[in-house]
C-alpha cells in the first residue's frame, strides 16, 4: 500500500466516504426510498441527493481554495450544513 | 399458483466487474487523490501540503485557457456530429446488399486506431504529398495547419467528425430500424410529409440513443489527447492544446505528481457535472413528455 502514498487526511477522507456509503445503503434495506420533489427543481432518490451534495460539497470546497485565504474547515462546515439541507428538504 | 422466489445471488454476477473497476478506476483515483495533497520528489520522500496544488492549479491561466478550448471543441463537434450522423443514418439504405456495404463502410473510420488517425490527417493535410492540402492549395486557399491557429482547429475538428461521426449514424441507424412500421403507415394515412415524420416519430424515437450519442460524445471529445498530439502536437503556439495535453505536459513532461493530481481531479469533476447534468436534464425532458 505504501505506493499509494496514504495520507491520514486522505485515509480520513475515503473511510468517511465508506462510511456514507455503507450507511445509505443500510437505510435504504431498512426503509426503501420514493422519489420526491423538494426544493431542487427535479424529483430526486436519498442516493440522488447525497451525490448531488457531495459534488456540489467538491466545488464549493475548489472555490473556496480558488477566491479565498480562508480556514478549509469554513467551507467543510458549511458543506456539512449543504449535505443536511439537501437531504432533508432536497 | 408458482410464487417468485426472490435473493440476491445475482449480485456475484456483478462481482467480477465491481473487481475490474477497482483496480482499473477507483484504486488508481484514490492513488491521485492522495498524491494531490502531497510534494512529491521520490517514492520514499513525499511531504503533505494540504490544499496547496489545488490553489496553484485553479489560479493558473494557462489551464483555464485549454479548459476554454476543451469546451469550445466539445460544443463544435456535437453541434456538427449530432446532426451529421442523424442525417447520415437516414440516408443509409435499410435493406439488402447495400445496407451491409454501407454499414462497413461507414463504420471503417471508427476501426482505425487514434495515433493512426492523427497519422493519416497530418499527411493528408500537407500541401506536398497529401489530398487534402493539395486540393487546398489548388482552390487558392492558404491552408497551412503547422503554422496558423484557425487551420490547425479546423483540421482537428475535421478529423474528430471524420472519425467519430460514424459512432453517432450507427446509434441513430439501429435506433431507426427499431421504430415499428405501424407508425409509418399512421403517418401515411395521415398523409404526413417527410418533415413531419422525422420531427413527431423519428426524432422522439431516438431519444434514448441520442443520449448515449451526446453523453459518449461529449465524454470522448473532453478527454481527447492522441489525435491532436499526433497530429499538431498542441501548436501552433498552445492553439490546440487541450486539457488532457496540459496535464500530460505537467505530469509526464515536468514530473510535477501533485499539481497535475490536483488538476486530474479539477478536469474528473469537471466531466462529473457536465455529464450529470446533460443525463438529468435529457431524462428529465423525457418524464415531462
Amino acid at each position: 500500500m505504501a505506493w499509494m502514498s496514504w495520507t491520514l487526511p486522505t485515509a480520513l477522507f475515503f473511510i468517511g466516504i465508506g462510511v456514507i456509503l455503507v450507511g445509505m445503503t443500510a437505510w435504504q434495506i431498512a426503509s426503501p426510498c420514493v422519489e420526491r420533489r423538494g426544493f431542487l427543481p427535479l424529483d430526486t432518490t436519498r442516493g440522488d441527493r447525497l451525490f448531488i451534495g457531495l459534488l456540489s460539497s467538491a466545488f464549493i470546497h475548489l472555490a473556496f481554495v480558488a477566491l479565498t485565504d480562508a480556514n478549509l474547515m469554513v467551507a467543510t462546515v458549511l458543506c456539512a450544513i449543504w449535505m443536511i439541507i439537501l437531504m432533508r428538504w432536497g | 399458483m408458482q410464487t417468485k422466489v426472490e435473493n440476491n445471488k445475482a449480485w456475484f454476477l456483478v462481482l467480477p466487474v465491481f473487481i475490474i473497476v477497482a483496480f482499473s478506476a477507483i484504486i488508481p483515483l484514490m492513488t491521485v487523490v492522495n498524491y494531490s495533497v502531497q510534494d512529491i520528489f521520490d517514492q520514499n520522500t513525499s511531504y503533505f501540503v494540504g490544499a496547496e496544488w489545488f490553489k496553484q492549479v485553479m489560479l493558473d491561466s494557462r489551464l483555464h485557457d485549454a479548459l476554454i478550448r476543451q469546451f469550445l471543441f466539445s460544443l463544435t463537434i456535437l453541434l456538427i456530429e449530432i446532426p451529421l450522423g442523424i442525417g447520415v443514418a437516414l440516408m443509409m439504405p435499410t435493406k439488402g446488399k447495400s445496407a451491409s456495404l454501407c454499414l462497413i463502410l461507414v463504420a471503417i473510420p471508427l476501426l482505425i486506431p487514434w495515433n493512426v488517425v492523427g497519422t493519416i490527417w497530418q499527411i493528408f493535410g500537407r500541401e506536398d504529398i497529401g489530398l487534402f492540402g493539395a486540393f487546398m492549395s489548388t482552390i487558392g486557399v492558404d491552408y497551412n495547419y503547422a503554422s496558423d491557429p484557425f487551420d490547425a482547429w479546423a483540421t482537428v475538428v475535421l478529423m474528430d467528425v471524420w472519425h467519430w461521426t460514424p459512432l453517432v449514424a450507427l446509434l441513430c441507424y439501429s435506433g431507426l430500424r427499431a421504430i415499428p412500421e405501424v407508425y409509418y403507415q399512421a403517418a401515411r394515412i395521415d398523409q404526413a410529409s417527410r418533415w413531419a415524420v422525422f420531427r413527431y416519430i423519428q426524432l422522439p424515437k431516438l431519444t434514448n440513443v441520442l443520449i448515449i450519442g451526446v453523453l459518449l460524445r461529449f465524454m470522448d471529445s473532453f478527454m481527447i489527447y492522441t489525435e491532436p498530439f499526433v497530429l499538431t502536437g498542441g501548436g501552433p503556439g498552445s492553439s490546440t492544446t487541450f486539457l488532457s495535453q496540459a496535464l500530460v505536459q505537467q505530469a509526464i513532461g515536468q514530473f510535477d505528481l501533485g499539481p497535475a493530481a490536483a488538476f486530474s481531479l479539477v478536469y474528473f469533476l469537471i466531466i462529473l457535472l457536465v455529464c450529470w447534468v446533460f443525463y438529468t436534464t435529457i431524462m428529465n425532458m423525457q418524464k415531462d413528455k
